[in-house]
């Protein structure tokens, strides 16, 4: 046993130094010199990190005597913890970077975050994007980034060669997959590794819903209208069930990775991916003809006169209570809801969409899905996603797409089991009517 | 790990009655030390393990959000019951625990067999066999993903060799859980076979020169000597897999996510999912009830198996 207890005292050394060298983060005081340092929180996204960088370079050039370190942390539920916990402890930094809409009523930004309601911050901030950064009648954040569209990423070189067209209904969309199947090419991009990317075919379907039931979010969140009783959202199930019945998925679905989703899609292997725009930009430096080869298309519906898209809106920077720096905060939340910071974001990484802020338009040499993006939002044919609408959102949605993307559930199973899940978290959540 | 224990009968988990006796020689028990040296560790232990013990039973009573919480009486236990994918978490955690707990138990013997009979190589092998345990759980999770992909990874390309179609094995519902199962063996095989080795070398020589003396063979020494008198060896890796079985959470949630759907749930994820979602008082009241399910199969359990070591 000698080699095991000798093994043993090296993993305990390695503990040890290990313990030793790992430190608190927490935010600086400010330096002698006059200057601030404001700590910044963001997700480590690749997008979501060269954007956070674009705009602080450009703050700092313009404030010298402010100082922004950026931190990072997961994205996903993971991160939502580390947001949650930080904010309850205290502990949060000083500006932080998080989604807009269902999850950010979760923060308790009442207690938690600094009250920008009529603020000069706000003064270049779309009127329409304020809902989202809204709890009872308070604003807490200014957009940064763009907006994204939801619903099908398409490799136009893939259509160029099949002479195909942009589908306006349902059906055209199973017809051109069966024409892109019989040519070798995978319809259908799943990848069932990264759960959350099951969800689009549900999630991005809301145009549709609502199109059908212009009423469908208040009832929703009212507790009165269910996605297993309304057809146009049961839809979204079905979706995912056929095109997996259909064998229009790529092999090894079930542990493929969004990235290897997007190389396909972009080498050509497959045809559509159902995903956020967002996903694209990242990709531009290793694959430049991203930009002109993948466009955008929102998922398509029964009527083709109604045909349009599903937004998502940007995420937002927010101010916790507990910051030393107020003033400063402010200054830089100003810049991030101005054109210049778009402007610098434009030249590190490339708009998947629209912004939300006024006088700060997309570039001309703008990438495909934001132009395609840009012409649903012209055509005045966009909705924004439920959890944009809505507080209510299930937490296990992307198990159970999974299950009916995987032929696991049937969709009918799959939106009930959701209506369930969906009013557990509104009892967890307190609303009132469930 | 390698005292030679005087007989067969006294092993893991039972107290030798001896020393009882003596303790209450004098009337009454008598502590060895001073109590204030006893005073550290009991706040520590006060500190980081009672007093939350105690505040997750009443976090489990209300809908906590982090900031806030309200007192809701049962209601989370009734919600965390309605959960639908329990029944699966349930039936899947026993499936789970029973396989991993078996083979371990199998293989464990084999090996423990094995490595203490006269082999060259012993001393390396039995540090082979021991190495998967000391690497973390999580890395053997992320490797054995990459190994297990459909078509890059080493294990279809290997089986490709010899001409079998491997498939999705964590993608597909059907292979998900006992291919996870199956790493945990391979991780956790060295404890129980340490173990073993331990019970096979506190047995005496005398029982294997009598099974000689009666002409018996290398089977005989094996059924008749090694197999019953690690009894007690088999108790402790059944106990030692069977809770570690019940409440695994790491593998699972590396390899799989519980997925693909809730085909591979066990309760520690469908609890660490509601932590997720941020229902903290729900996934404290799963807690609370994971709690009470280990200890109901566990006492019993380890009633029925001392019964039988006693007995032996």
């Amino acid at each position: 046993m000698k080699t095991s207890h000798r093994t043993l005292g090296a993993a305990l050394a390695a503990l040890a130094l290990a313990a030793s060298t790992s430190c608190g983060s927490g935010s600086e005081p400010a330096a002698g010199d006059g200057t601030v340092t404001l700590s910044f929180l963001v997700d480590n996204s690749q997008a979501t990190l060269d954007t956070a960088k674009a705009m602080a370079d450009a703050f700092m050039k313009a404030n010298p005597t402010i100082k922004i370190e950026t931190e990072s942390r997961p994205g996903g539920t993971e991160g939502d913890n580390i947001v949650k916990t930080r904010l309850s402890t205290g502990d949060m930094s000083d500006v932080f970077w998080y989604n807009s809409g269902s999850l950010l009523q979760a923060l308790n930004p009442a207690q938690t975050m600094v009250d920008l309601t009529n603020d000069p911050v706000l003064a270049k901030v779309q009127k329409d994007f304020l809902p989202v950064v809204t709890q009872a009648g308070k604003v807490y954040g200014v957009p940064t980034g763009t907006a994204g569209g939801g619903g099908i990423l398409y490799n136009r070189k893939v259509y160029e060669k099949l002479g195909l067209e942009v589908p306006k209904t349902w059906d055209e969309f199973m017809a051109n997959n069966e024409k892109i199947k019989a040519d070798g090419i995978t319809p259908v991009i799943s990848t069932f590794k990264d759960t959350w990317t099951s969800q689009l075919f549900v999630l991005g379907d809301f145009y549709n819903v609502q199109a059908a039931n212009p009423t469908f979010a208040q009832d929703y969140t009212a507790g009165k209208a269910k996605f297993a009783t309304t057809p146009a959202a049961v839809a979204g199930f079905q979706h995912l069930a056929d095109v997996h019945a259909k064998g229009y998925l790529n092999e090894g679905f079930g542990s493929a990775t969004n990235d290897q989703g997007m190389k396909m899609l972009v080498e050509g292997k497959g045809a559509h991916y159902p995903m956020l725009s967002f996903q694209l930009p990242p990709l531009l430096a290793e694959y430049p003809q991203a930009a002109t080869d993948i466009g955008f298309f929102g998922i398509p519906g029964t009527d083709p006169a109604k045909n349009g898209a599903t937004i998502w809106e940007p995420a937002g920077i927010y101010i916790a209570k507990t910051t030393e720096h107020l003033d400063a905060a402010k200054k830089f939340l100003a810049f991030v809801a101005s054109p210049e910071a778009a402007d610098a974001v434009n030249k590190v990484v490339a708009p998947a969409g629209p912004y939300r802020i006024e006088g700060a338009e997309l570039p001309d040499d703008a990438i495909q899905v934001a132009k395609d993006l840009q012409a649903y939002i012209d055509k005045g044919a966009t909705a924004p996603a439920l959890e944009f609408l809505s507080p209510v959102k299930g937490p296990s949605l992307e198990q159970i797409t999974v299950a009916v993307g995987s032929g696991l559930t049937p969709p009918a199973e799959g939106a009930a089991q959701y209506d369930k899940d969906v009013e557990k978290q509104a009892k967890q959540l307190g609303l009132a009517g469930w | 790990m390698t005292k030679q224990h005087a007989g067969p009968r006294t092993g893991p988990g039972v107290v030798p009655g001896k020393r009882h006796a003596r303790a209450r020689a004098d009337g009454r028990p008598r502590s060895a030390y001073p109590y204030a040296l006893y005073l550290p560790a009991a706040v520590v232990y006060l500190v980081i393990f009672l007093v939350p013990t105690v505040m997750a039973f009443y976090f489990a009573l209300t809908r906590w959000t982090l900031f806030d919480s309200t007192f809701v009486g049962l209601q989370n236990f009734r919600d965390f019951l309605a959960e639908q994918n329990l029944r699966i978490g349930f039936q899947n955690t026993l499936v789970y625990a029973v396989v991993t707990s078996g083979l371990k138990v199998v293989l464990g013997l084999l090996l423990g067999v094995l490595l203490t009979s006269k082999l060259r190589l012993r001393g390396f092998l039995r540090s082979v066999v021991f190495f998967p345990v000391l690497v973390s759980t999580v890395a053997v999770g992320i490797t054995f993903s990459v190994l297990l992909k459909p078509d890059t990874g080493l294990v279809n390309q290997a089986l490709g060799l010899v001409g079998i179609d491997g498939r999705d094995w964590l993608g597909d519902a059907t292979t998900a859980l006992l291919s996870v199962a199956l790493v945990d063996v391979w991780k956790g095989v060295g404890i129980a076979t340490v173990i073993y080795i331990a019970g096979i070398l506190s047995i005496p020589q005398d029982y294997y020169q009598a099974v000689a003396v009666d002409g018996g063979n290398a089977w005989h020494r094996f059924r008749h000597v090694t197999l019953p008198l690690s009894w007690p060896a088999t108790y402790s890796v059944i106990i030692l897999s069977f809770i570690g079985g019940l409440r695994t959470f790491d593998l699972i949630w590396t390899m799989t996510r519980g997925g693909p759907g809730f085909t591979s749930d066990t309760i520690a994820s469908i609890i660490y999912k509601q932590y997720q979602a941020g229902f903290y008082g729900l996934s404290t009241a799963g807690n609370v009830l994971l709690f009470l399910v280990v200890t109901a199969i566990v006492v019993p359990l380890n009633y029925f198996l001392g019964k039988r070591q006693a007995a032996l």
